[in-house]
């Protein structure tokens, strides 16, 4: 199964590369993670997929090491939560002049918009849950070559104080640093 | 009030605005700035001889005073140097703050000279690290190392910097106060409603049993660990890295538990029905199998690091706090309950410690002599008649660790020093150095394997320059001993690079080092050296050649579980129920 954890961390040198270290030290296979600032600058904020096997899956185990970085501001667990996901994807897809149409308007399904378009191919770009974007990559290799970017999921929390939170930091009683969310 | 100072003035002046007294390093081409400052500082610089064995003398002192221990290194070899004593200090929660010099910030990523990125290598290495590129950081971040350093779950900082911000002057103002830390915080006090759920936890205990180890060192909560054993009438065993928390002639102490543990502490262990962890981290040395641990027992846990919880082992009940103060709050309510509540199972309890007492009457560790050869067993019983329990106790690590650890007692804490969690070889002799460093008044005893002392043999130079009166004695079984026991045990004694040959003359080795010393291979030659070593007021050298093949026991194969111990050659015999 897929662990969901959002993150805010100092924007500083190496916060990244603590946070990925704690990842591969602890033996976690990353799926995604995206890093990028946010309105507060000294702040950056983190999504990061995980793989976990859910036969020993334990959401504190791995949040608990993350919190223990002192870059590190606030976790989340996202996973069991009201939260919105979103990934972007960039696809590039050869398609023959024939086809135009019907991509077109497959493409409008998935609300896919062409940003380039060239004498062999359309370059789509497309945002959504992970498993729409799966489902239109699939769905364009009916037209001819695939060529695809992902940037990875981002999450954000519906109800910022909803009862999910942390349910892990009332069960160990971890430090009050995950319990108030920090404005950004 | 502020002056213009360079950033070497204003480090060594955070330092000692901290508390450093002495720093153990070794100099290079970018800290020569700060060596210049040090030429006529107040803080006491001691020159090893290799780095690595900075950081082991930082940690012993580190280990034996409480306080934080500093260690410098220069750039590049100087900084990788570091390394095994960084993780060294992590994996045993040792307080410590690293120096290491820098490129000059123009050139990082250059591949310059003694260029090496330290930052990026010590990340996994330590607690937190740094990279000072800019001078008015520096003594905010000096302070942020101590404090991260010695907060909470203690552990090594390490804070590389610049060249340029050694060499650069700015207007400094002292830190008055350190900015706050927003993504360090520490729980030190625990609820009443988790005071009140370990309490219940404990009186409903039929058959308590107390495991404690690191954190009751670190915690200074020795006085309240005493009271809480009293309290609850209970069997306390400790880690290796506990002993001296609850002093080794307390009647309710049975020893170690774990992979060398005693009988007493490990069939306690797999007996209790209330198993009561202070300050440990439930490490595989001590649990073996997982699932044969305790397999009888709802689990107390007190940890300061949130982290610790629920790791290795499930905890019924889970307190993060200090463990002083859990045990401070604890103790009231023990008291003030005692008649009430604590009375439902006092017969039980009292039939449970008459059942461990029996096991720690009728299996202490092996009382091995013999009048020709030295035992290593005995060897330790001897160090132990001369330190009753007072003297500090360096150790290195294999054999001659494990036989310290179960012979020879300690009635305070910090006064056991060993490489518990990475368990790195050369650590004995260097550490001993920082701990006599730290503590001129008492008896230091450096013991190492003759394979460890090797490893550490450099020093033997520091220790000479300084006149440094510690003990060093040589466990000498001519093997890596403990390598030695495995492929005697489980590889069919086929001795695969495990032989010390061309050991040096001790004799010879101490007089080129300026220093007293002896070697001996008979128990009454033992005598000459013990009374010589303890009469010298310097240092000196006691090469004790001890029975060649002797094994560490009990032991818990690795793997198997604790109550499932070989306890004696030559047969292996399980011991169960
Ligand atoms: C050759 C060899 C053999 C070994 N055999 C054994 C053996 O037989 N038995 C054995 O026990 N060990 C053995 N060890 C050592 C073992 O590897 C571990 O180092 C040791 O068991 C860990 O001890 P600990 O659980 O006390 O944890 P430590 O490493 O001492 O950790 C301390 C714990 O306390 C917590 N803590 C720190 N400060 C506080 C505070 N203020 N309040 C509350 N909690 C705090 C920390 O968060 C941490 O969880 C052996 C090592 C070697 C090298
Ligand atoms: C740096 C390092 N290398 C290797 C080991 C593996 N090791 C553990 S115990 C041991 C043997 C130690 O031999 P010696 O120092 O003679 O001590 P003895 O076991 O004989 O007491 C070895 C090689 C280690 N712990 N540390």
């Amino acid at each position: 199964m897929q662990q969901l954890i959002s993150l805010r961390v100092d924007n500083t040198p190496g916060a990244l590369m603590r946070v990925a270290g704690v990842l591969t030290s602890r033996g976690y296979n990353i799926d995604s993670l995206t890093v990028a600032r946010t309105l507060d600058p000294t702040l950056s904020n983190m999504t990061i997929v995980v793989n976990v096997d859910s036969e020993t899956y334990d959401e504190e185990l791995l949040i608990k090491q993350i919190m223990r970085l002192v870059n590190v501001i606030e976790v989340v667990d996202l996973t069991n939560a009201q939260a919105v996901t979103r990934e972007l994807a960039l696809i590039k897809v050869t398609v023959s002049p024939d086809m135009r149409p019907a991509l077109l308007k497959e493409a409008d399904i998935f609300r896919a918009r062409v940003v380039d378009a060239a004498p062999t191919s359309y370059t789509l770009e497309v945002t959504g849950a992970s498993e729409k974007l799966d489902a239109l990559i699939e769905l364009l290799h009916n037209y001819g070559d695939v060529e695809m970017i992902r940037s990875g999921a981002m999450a954000m929390e519906r109800a910022p104080q909803g009862d999910h939170r942390n349910t892990f930091a009332k069960a160990s009683r971890v430090p009050e640093r995950t319990r108030e969310p920090v404005k950004t | 009030m502020s002056s213009l100072m360079s950033g070497s003035q204003i480090l060594l002046e955070s330092l000692a605005r901290e508390g450093t007294e002495i720093i153990f390093g070794y100099p290079g081409g970018v800290t020569l700035p700060i060596y210049d400052v040090l030429y006529d500082h107040p803080i006491q610089h001691v020159l090893v001889r290799h780095e690595e064995n900075a950081t082991f003398a930082a940690e012993g002192y580190a280990r034996t005073t409480g306080k934080v221990g500093v260690c410098m290194a220069t750039s590049g070899p100087g900084a990788t140097n570091l390394v095994t004593g960084l993780v060294d200090a992590l994996m045993d929660s040792i307080p410590m703050v690293a120096i290491t010099g820098q490129v000059p910030e123009h050139l990082i990523g250059r591949d310059a000279f003694q260029e090496a990125d330290t930052f990026g290598i010590t990340r996994a290495a330590t607690k937190h690290n740094y990279l000072v590129k800019n001078i008015e950081d520096l003594s905010q971040i000096i302070h942020e190392a101590f404090h991260l350093a010695k907060s909470g779950r203690p552990g090594p900082v390490l804070v590389d910097i610049t060249k340029n911000v050694l060499t650069g002057r700015t207007n400094y103002f002292p830190a008055t106060k350190m900015k706050p830390l927003r993504g360090f915080h520490v729980r030190l006090d625990p609820d009443d409603d988790e005071i009140e759920a370990a309490l219940q936890f404990l009186w409903a205990s039929e058959r308590p049993y107390i495991y404690a180890g690191g954190g009751i060192i670190s915690a200074a909560a020795s006085p309240e660990l005493l009271e809480f054993v009293e309290l609850l009438e209970a069997p306390l065993a400790h880690t290796v890295m506990g002993l001296g928390g609850l002093p080794s002639d307390h009647p309710n102490f049975i020893s170690m538990l774990g992979m060398h543990g005693s009988y007493a502490a490990n069939m306690g262990v797999t007996e209790t029905d209330a198993l009561i962890g202070l300050g440990v981290r439930f490490d595989d040395r001590v649990t073996g199998r997982l699932d044969a641990f305790a397999p009888n027992a709802r689990v107390l846990h007190v940890d300061i690091d949130p982290a610790e919880i629920n790791k290795n082992r499930r905890a019924d009940v889970g307190v993060v706090g200090d463990v002083k103060r859990v045990l401070q709050k604890l103790n009231v309510r023990l008291r003030e309950t005692k008649e009430s509540l604590g009375g439902h199972n006092r017969e039980n309890r009292a039939e449970w410690r008459a059942r461990v007492n029996g096991w720690k009457r009728e299996h202490p560790f092996a009382d091995v002599s013999d009048e020709n050869e030295i035992k290593p067993q005995y060897l330790m019983k001897r160090i132990d008649e001369i330190s009753n329990g007072e003297g500090i106790v360096a150790v290195d690590v294999g054999q001659h660790q494990m036989w310290a650890a179960q012979y020879i007692r300690f009635n305070h804490p910090r006064l056991w020093v060993n490489s518990g969690g990475l368990g790195s070889m050369g650590f004995g002799m260097p550490a001993a150095m920082g701990a006599k460093f730290g503590n001129p008044d008492k008896l230091v005893f450096s013991i190492s394997g003759d394979g460890g002392f090797m490893m550490s043999l450099p020093e033997l130079a520091t220790i000479a320059s300084h006149k440094l009166p510690v003990k060093i004695i040589i466990m000498n079984n001519g093997w890596l001993g403990m390598v030695r026991q495995w492929q005697e045990l489980f590889y069919n004694r086929r001795y695969s690079s495990v032989a010390m040959d061309a050991f040096p003359n001790c004799e010879l080795l101490a007089a080129a080092f300026g220093i007293k010393g002896r070697s001996v291979d008979t128990p009454s030659e033992l005598e000459v050296g013990l009374r010589e070593a303890l009469a010298e007021p310097g240092p000196y050298l006691l090469n004790v050649n001890v029975t060649r093949e002797e094994n560490v026991f009990p032991m818990v194969p690795s793997g198997g579980a604790v109550n499932e111990m070989i306890l004696a050659p030559p047969k292996p015999v399980a011991v169960g129920d």
